[in-house]
């Protein structure tokens, strides 16, 4: 048998850290980065006596996210102890929901080569995050950070519908996205942001039984995700073909040498001795509270892809590439509103092509872009009233980048950068080329193609190339005679 | 339901409490004393009683979103047995 043979199974439990102000039960602050301790209220630090209360702003992210996916938003939903001892979990317990979580069901569409797949969400739900240990040496002991305690984190987890490597990226890659857009989370993955824990597990091809699964955690890049899992489907389908048995249990991705080790023989689920925590009272979110997040939330990427095919006649691709984070959507869109309509396909191309290019050069996001959409749409408007060819276009976008001019009008003023389009004035510049190239005009006249190029390239080169080429081409072949 | 001795100890562990076989033993017949309590609750019929999560039939408050707690951290470090560098410091904590 061969890795071919078997097929792989996955589902990802993601942690997304919900972006408000104060934390899940306590009114102290989340930021990130504080000193040390300096964000750890009584609540945080499990001092005895205090009493947590829900944070309304990490309920309302939790029905954006659900109405988000179309999930069912519970009318009533319960926080539940999860119990285990660990001295970055103060209290004890992690307060988390079991049975009966915030958000059940909803889907994710994914992008997999040219076609797309529906991925279903088994459910999101609430609860807190833990403090840090860190274990380097105090005098032989660890020492504890509770400022991420009670920090509000929503748990979505999917069903086990992927089935490669590949489609989880795309899928972690679709979720932070969406989280993103719906600004429930900053999706800043080097400060665990957004983390993912990938159960994975594999079985002979055509079986429709489940295979025994490892599940690996806190997988903060997407490289990570990715390179983990292959390594996982590996040492399994391995273990398997010798004959072997998979042992159920937690793994860690270690990126140095690029493979998964056993972490801990995981405590079983009932071991955690979950049950309602009788300091919460059960969550009610009524139908009132729901429509009203309905009524404020922003057009989700699903609906904008459909929408810019069929209002900009823009390819599928187009849409799903523009649509791939708010900040893309929000660029072309104003860049759109001040281009026209009409012009959208060459922003897009433009947006698509030479702004990627340069953002991805100088590592910067399309939120930091030096060119503002609506400079760019000035550009997009000279090409297309054919002011500027496409490569004295480059020359103003450039020039637009390093910020020497406010807007191309500008820059084409000041440069002198205008096509030219004057008949007249581009005759005689190619009389003077033809006069002057007479041994390219006898070649051309012998039949060689070549020729022609040359002398075309020549009256570029006398209008310092701002006679547009197309209309040289014109002109040339005429006198000519051809 | 009764619990047996391994039960009790394994209970025992995972609360982290040490416990003799004497402790062990008198707890074992405390809690199934407790479990024949259950036992009698178990047989009244709730067919149609909703189960409820909590003692009162009441929904959770919220609170606004809202930074209110200011730093405490030296008056809660000043209890604390051991500390470093704004760090509470436990026994070494090897997976």
């Amino acid at each position: 048998m061969s890795l071919a043979d078997w097929e792989v199974v996955i589902g990802l439990e993601t942690h997304a850290q919900l972006n408000t102000r104060s934390k899940i039960f306590s009114g102290a602050a989340t930021a990130f980065g504080a000193e040390p301790n300096a964000q750890a209220c009584a609540v945080d630090i499990a001092l005895p006596g205090v009493l947590p209360v829900l944070n309304r702003g990490a309920v309302e992210r939790a029905i954006r996210f659900g109405l988000a996916v179309g999930g069912r938003i519970a009318p009533r939903s319960v926080f539940a102890r999860k119990n285990y001892f660990y001295p970055d979990l103060p209290k004890g317990y992690q307060i988390s929901q079991y049975e009966l979580p915030v958000v059940a069901g909803g889907s994710l569409t994914i992008r997999v080569g040219e076609a797309d797949k529906t991925i279903r969400l088994t459910r999101a739900h609430l609860e807190e995050d833990a403090g840090k240990s860190l274990h380097e040496d105090f005098h032989g002991k660890t020492g504890i950070d509770l400022n991420r305690a009670g920090t509000p984190l929503l748990e979505i987890v999917s069903e086990p519908d992927l089935r490669s490597a590949a489609e989880a990226v795309a899928y972690a890659k679709a979720l932070h996205s969406l989280v993103r857009w719906i600004d429930i989370c900053d999706g800043n993955m080097q400060e665990g942001s957004f983390r993912c824990d990938a159960n994975v597990s594999v079985r002979p091809r055509g079986s429709d039984r489940l295979g025994t699964r490892c599940e690996i955690k806190n997988l903060n890049s997407f490289r990570f995700l990715e390179r983990a899992i292959e390594f996982e489907v590996r040492r399994q389908v391995d273990i398997l073909e010798d004959g072997g048995a998979i042992v159920q249990e937690t793994r860690l991705y270690d990126p140095e040498r690029d493979e998964t080790r056993s972490m801990r023989t995981k405590e079983e689920a009932h071991d955690y001795r979950y049950f309602p925590d009788p300091d919460l009272l059960p969550l009610e979110i009524s139908p009132a509270w729901i429509e009203q997040v309905r009524s404020e939330m922003p057009e989700l990427p699903q609906a904008m892809r459909g929408r810019f095919q069929s209002e900009y006649g823009l390819s599928a691709y187009d849409a799903a590439t523009l649509t791939a984070s708010l900040e893309t959507a929000r660029y072309f869109q104003e860049a759109v509103a001040a281009a026209g309509k009409d012009n959208a396909k060459l922003c897009a191309n433009w947006i698509m092509g030479d702004l990627a290019a340069r953002l991805n050069r100088e590592d910067k996001d399309i939120g930091a872009a030096p060119v503002t959409p609506r400079q760019l749409a000035g550009l997009a408007k000279r090409i297309a009233d054919g002011t500027l060819s496409s490569k004295l276009a480059k020359e103003v976008f450039e020039a637009l980048w390093s910020g020497a001019g406010t807007d191309a009008d500008a820059i084409i003023e000041a440069r002198g950068l205008k096509q030219i389009s004057d008949t007249g004035a581009l005759e005689s510049i190619i009389d003077q080329v033809i006069a002057a190239n007479a041994k390219s005009v006898e070649e051309f006249r012998a039949g060689k193609e070549k020729a022609f190029n040359a002398l075309v390239g020549q009256a570029m080169k006398a209008t310092k190339g701002k006679a547009n080429p197309q209309q040289v081409n014109e002109l040339l072949r005429r006198k000519l005679g051809a | 339901m009764s619990l047996t001795l391994d039960q009790v100890r394994r209970i025992a562990r995972l609360a982290r409490i040490e416990i003799s076989t004497t402790e062990a033993e008198a707890t074992r017949d405390q809690l199934n004393g407790i479990f024949r309590f259950i036992e009698q609750m178990q047989a009244v019929d709730t067919t149609g009683v909703e189960p409820m999560a909590h003692a009162q039939d009441v929904a959770q408050r919220l609170r606004p979103d809202q930074v209110t707690e200011q730093d405490q951290r030296e008056a809660f470090q000043a209890i604390a047995p051991d500390v470093e560098a704004g760090l509470y410091l436990v026994p070494k904590v090897i997976e």
